[in-house]
């Protein structure tokens, strides 16, 4: 069994060509039949190619290690924190933001499907839809994390979060030594979607030194 | 249904292969598939349980072989059928049948697109009937195997969990995907212990929590009085 069997991506299996053809005549077809606005397709792909990612969500944390009572309004009401910021919607309807500490890591995986928190994080990556994470992360998180190069303390408490109804859930990293002198927009930056998801934690202050 | 979607604690899948700067569509049809599912279901013929559902019936060999888009690809395409808004001739030839004048409109327009995006459609409900529990209480959840859609995993069925919060009610998607109506139902996040779920070999302090719904729970309560 190759490493590729399992993967849920289009780049290892199937004729892309002969996908591209049947989805270009599917689209042909509902446009002919007034079901879609091809108009509307272009819209909806700008929005989650362009406008919507997972930045939404390194403002939101970023916010929460500056302010405090920022904070606490995350932590106690996710959806309206993050509606202050302008996000929120489809998929982030109902948030709930976790937060890590050095002795909590929490962790977020989907196992029945794939629910991510749009709004903030955009689409999901490959391989949280895929079938390596999902059937591991709540059985292994702490062999998950190891594959990812993240190895935790013993003594740290792991919280999975399986994301089985709409509520949709927003890992808080902690904010990493040394930045004091950074800005949130600074800050901003060491916020990885992966450190979101809770699989990574934010980059080093050095990271940003260095750039 | 115990499909081969329900992957909670599933050995053999391979290892995790994260991208390095992945796009957010690996391909153009990928991305006309993703917006083609949004502006089909804005016309409101089905909803997104029995979307899930739908990907949840494609036979578990091809489930593991197919990438996350011709997924839905397939969804789309039976659910289209089943609510007759496309034929299968019209699939496989690709023209419109004569049989059906085109809408005069589509659902979804671009100028409704960023209200859509914006708004999203929140699932709780408003219900007379107050939770059952509260933060505390020790539940067991049921052994239930149905065949339709349910959002009980099967590592979570017969476990015995604290509940951690109470969400509010909100819509039932056991009965949703089969269009058998909303029946919204209080929701609760229950802690699992990890040794619960997984035995001896998993970590002492680490623990699960899912998103469940009342029913899930085998009717009696223990309050936690010993904590």
């Amino acid at each position: 069994m190759s490493d590729h069997d399992h993967d849920d991506g289009d780049h290892h299996q199937g004729p892309p060509s002969d996908l591209a053809l049947r989805v270009a005549a599917l689209e042909s077809l509902l446009v002919e039949k007034g079901l879609v606005d091809p108009a509307a397709l272009d819209a909806l792909v700008d929005t989650y190619e362009h406008r919507i990612g997972p930045r939404n969500g390194a403002k939101v944390v970023a916010r929460a290690w500056v302010d405090p009572a920022y904070k606490t309004r995350l932590l106690t009401d996710a959806t309206a924190a993050i509606a202050e910021l302008g996000f929120g919607g489809l998929q982030g309807e109902h948030m709930i933001a976790v937060e890590n500490t050095p002795k909590v890591h929490n962790l977020v995986v989907c196992t029945l499907c794939s629910c991510y928190p749009l709004p903030i994080l955009g689409l999901p990556p490959v391989w949280y839809k895929s079938a390596p994470y999902r059937s591991r992360a709540v059985l292994d998180p702490r062999g998950v994390l190891a594959e990812f190069g993240l190895t935790l303390d013993p003594e740290t408490e792991i919280r999975v979060w399986d994301s089985t109804a709409e509520i949709r859930y927003l890992v808080v990293p902690e904010r990493p030594a040394g930045t004091e002198h950074l800005s949130e927009e600074q800050l901003a930056e060491l916020v990885t979607r992966d450190s979101m998801i809770g699989v990574a934690r934010a980059k080093p202050a050095e990271a940003r030194d260095r750039a | 249904m115990n499909g081969v979607h329900d992957m909670g604690g599933m050995h053999g899948m391979g290892p995790i292969q994260p991208e390095h700067e992945e796009p957010v569509f690996h391909a153009r049809w990928e991305a006309r598939v993703f917006a083609i599912v949004r502006a089909m279901g804005a016309w409101g013929k089905w909803n997104i349980d029995a979307s899930r559902h739908q990907r949840e019936l494609i036979p578990p060999a091809q489930y593991l072989q197919m990438s996350y888009y011709e997924k839905w690809l397939a969804g789309l395409l039976e659910l289209m059928v089943k609510k007759e808004l496309v034929t299968r001739e019209e699939i496989a030839t690709g023209r419109a049948s004569m049989t059906a004048p085109p809408k005069a409109q589509p659902a979804l327009t671009a100028g409704k697109v960023a209200s859509l995006t914006a708004k999203g459609s929140p699932a709780n409900r408003a219900l007379r009937e107050a939770p059952l529990f509260q933060p505390g209480d020790i539940i067991r959840t049921r052994n239930i195997n149905p065949v339709g859609h349910t959002r009980l995993p099967r590592y979570a069925r017969a476990k015995r969990g604290v509940i951690d919060r109470v969400h509010g009610a909100f819509v039932f998607p056991d009965t949703n995907a089969a269009f058998q109506g909303e029946n919204p139902q209080h929701l609760y996040s229950v802690r699992f212990c990890a040794r619960e779920l997984w035995g001896e070999q998993a970590g002492a302090r680490d623990c699960v929590y899912l998103d469940l719904w009342e029913s899930y729970f085998e009717p009696c309560r223990t309050h936690n009085n010993s904590s």
